[in-house]
């Protein structure tokens, strides 16, 4: 059956892919709302505030002003709720941050962003999620 | 009998492997040209708009998508690089992939990102030609960028700081963020009123990629398209 052996071969090369990617950040036993949002925070954010939430991402090298430390548990404790996520909504501008924080209304959808805000406050271990 | 599962797995890759009919959505010329299109293009492309784009498949597709790339490339930067194909995306196709954690910042594991197969004259051109037939519906607006009156000046300082495209793209040889194609070549790379179009909604030809709509205004639009349509011009 020669295109038996036709079909199989996509789905071998995707299984071949899979095989060489490392783990995302996102592996682990957590919560799946906590893993779902820390896989958008991969997607997303980590370019610029880091693989390791420590503000330190590849983009950085381009920006004018560094990203916000999501690690830094004092200085995440200063943030409020709120302001996090409007933040994450409307972009850094919206909280007299900088502009160079980019909106993330048209990509992510509000439960989303709330799921982010808790998510963060899990990553920084600075509050109680609400 | 286990075929019929298996071609539900392969779904569209099986579909070109066998030049079997196409999706009843695209019109005629698309049609044609994706069978002029080897599949081996297509296990790592996009050749048809995905039905249920979604976080996923930017994660696991190998390439990025070509279904909108008679909308997007100028014909002779696309020739020739199919013959020489030069890295473009600096992060490769999912920069997350290729990405470690370091000090001062997270780098790219360039050896990592593999190097594009690449065709001869002649079948670049035949590829060329065929890839310049696939086109999203309304997507852009032929002639919405006007180059008159563009200053420059002001189109490299939105890109910059004021708008901050410099996060994740390039608009100089390694000068910029990593996670975008590189825009140093753009001029020669893209059409002008899909530069407009792409900056304008990112959205719009795929929700879930990673450039947020950004708040821009029509005259910003008209700037940053004019700086980028200039871009590795020069050179030629
Ligand atoms: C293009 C780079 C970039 C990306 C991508 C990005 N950020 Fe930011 N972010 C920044 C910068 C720069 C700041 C610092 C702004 C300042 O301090 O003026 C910031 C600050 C923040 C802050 C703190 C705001 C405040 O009031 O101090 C939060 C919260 C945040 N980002 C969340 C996110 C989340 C969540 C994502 C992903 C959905 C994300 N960021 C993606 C660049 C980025
Ligand atoms: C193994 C997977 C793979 C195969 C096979 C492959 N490509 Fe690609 N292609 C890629 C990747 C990855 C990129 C992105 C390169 C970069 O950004 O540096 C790319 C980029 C491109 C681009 C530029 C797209 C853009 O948006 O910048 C074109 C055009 C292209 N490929 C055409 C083809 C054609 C035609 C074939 C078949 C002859 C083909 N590719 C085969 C993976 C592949
Ligand atoms: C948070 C990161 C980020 C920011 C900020 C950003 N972009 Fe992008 N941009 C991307 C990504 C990711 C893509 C698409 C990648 C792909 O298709 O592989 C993209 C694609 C593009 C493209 C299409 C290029 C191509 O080869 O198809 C253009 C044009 C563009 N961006 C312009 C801009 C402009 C102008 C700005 C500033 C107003 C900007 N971008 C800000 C990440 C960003």
């Amino acid at each position: 059956m020669t295109y038996r052996v036709a079909l199989l071969l996509p789905a071998v090369l995707a299984l071949g892919g899979a095989l060489i990617l490392h783990q995302p950040a996102s592996a682990g036993a957590e919560s799946p709302k906590i893993t779902a949002s820390a896989h958008l925070y991969d997607t997303y954010c980590a370019q610029c505030h880091g693989v390791q939430r420590n503000g330190k991402g590849v983009n950085t090298i381009g920006l004018s002003v560094q990203p916000r430390d999501h690690s830094d548990t004092v200085g995440m404790a200063s943030l409020p709720r709120d302001q996090m996520i409007r933040a994450i909504k409307e972009g850094g501008a919206a909280v007299n941050k900088s502009a160079l924080m980019p909106a993330w209304s048209s990509v992510l959808t509000d439960q989303q962003i709330e799921d982010m805000a808790d998510y963060l406050q899990h990553v920084c271990k600075c509050g109680q999620p609400t | 009998m286990r075929l019929p599962l298996l071609f539900a797995a392969s779904g569209a890759i099986a579909a070109l492997t066998f030049a079997a009919r196409p999706a009843p959505a695209e019109p005629a010329a698309a049609t044609g040209a994706i069978a002029d299109i080897p599949a081996s293009c297509a296990s790592c492309h996009a050749l048809t708009k995905p039905e249920t784009p979604t976080v996923e498949r930017l994660w696991t597709r190998k390439g990025p998508d070509l279904w909108y790339a008679g909308d997007k490339f100028n014909r002779e930067w696309l020739v020739s690089w199919l013959q020489n194909p030069a890295p473009i995306r600096p992060g490769g196709v999912m920069w997350f992939k290729h990405a470690k954690p370091g000090e001062p910042r997270d780098t790219i594991d360039t050896a990592s990102i593999e190097k594009h197969p690449a065709v001869d004259a002649a079948t670049a051109t035949k590829l060329a030609d065929a890839l310049l037939h696939l086109k999203g519906e309304g997507l852009i607006v032929e002639g919405e960028f006007k180059p008159e009156g563009v200053n420059l000046t002001m189109g490299q300082m939105s890109f910059g700081k004021l708008r901050g495209c410099v996060s994740c793209h390039q608009d100089k040889p390694g000068q910029g963020g990593v996670s975008g194609p590189q825009l140093h070549d753009a001029g020669k790379r893209l059409k002008p009123d899909y530069v407009l179009a792409y900056t304008r909604d990112p959205q719009k030809f795929d929700h879930f990629i990673w450039m947020p709509r950004l708040t821009l205004s029509d005259p910003d639009l008209q700037r940053l398209t004019g700086y980028i349509a200039s871009l590795g011009k020069e050179n030629k």
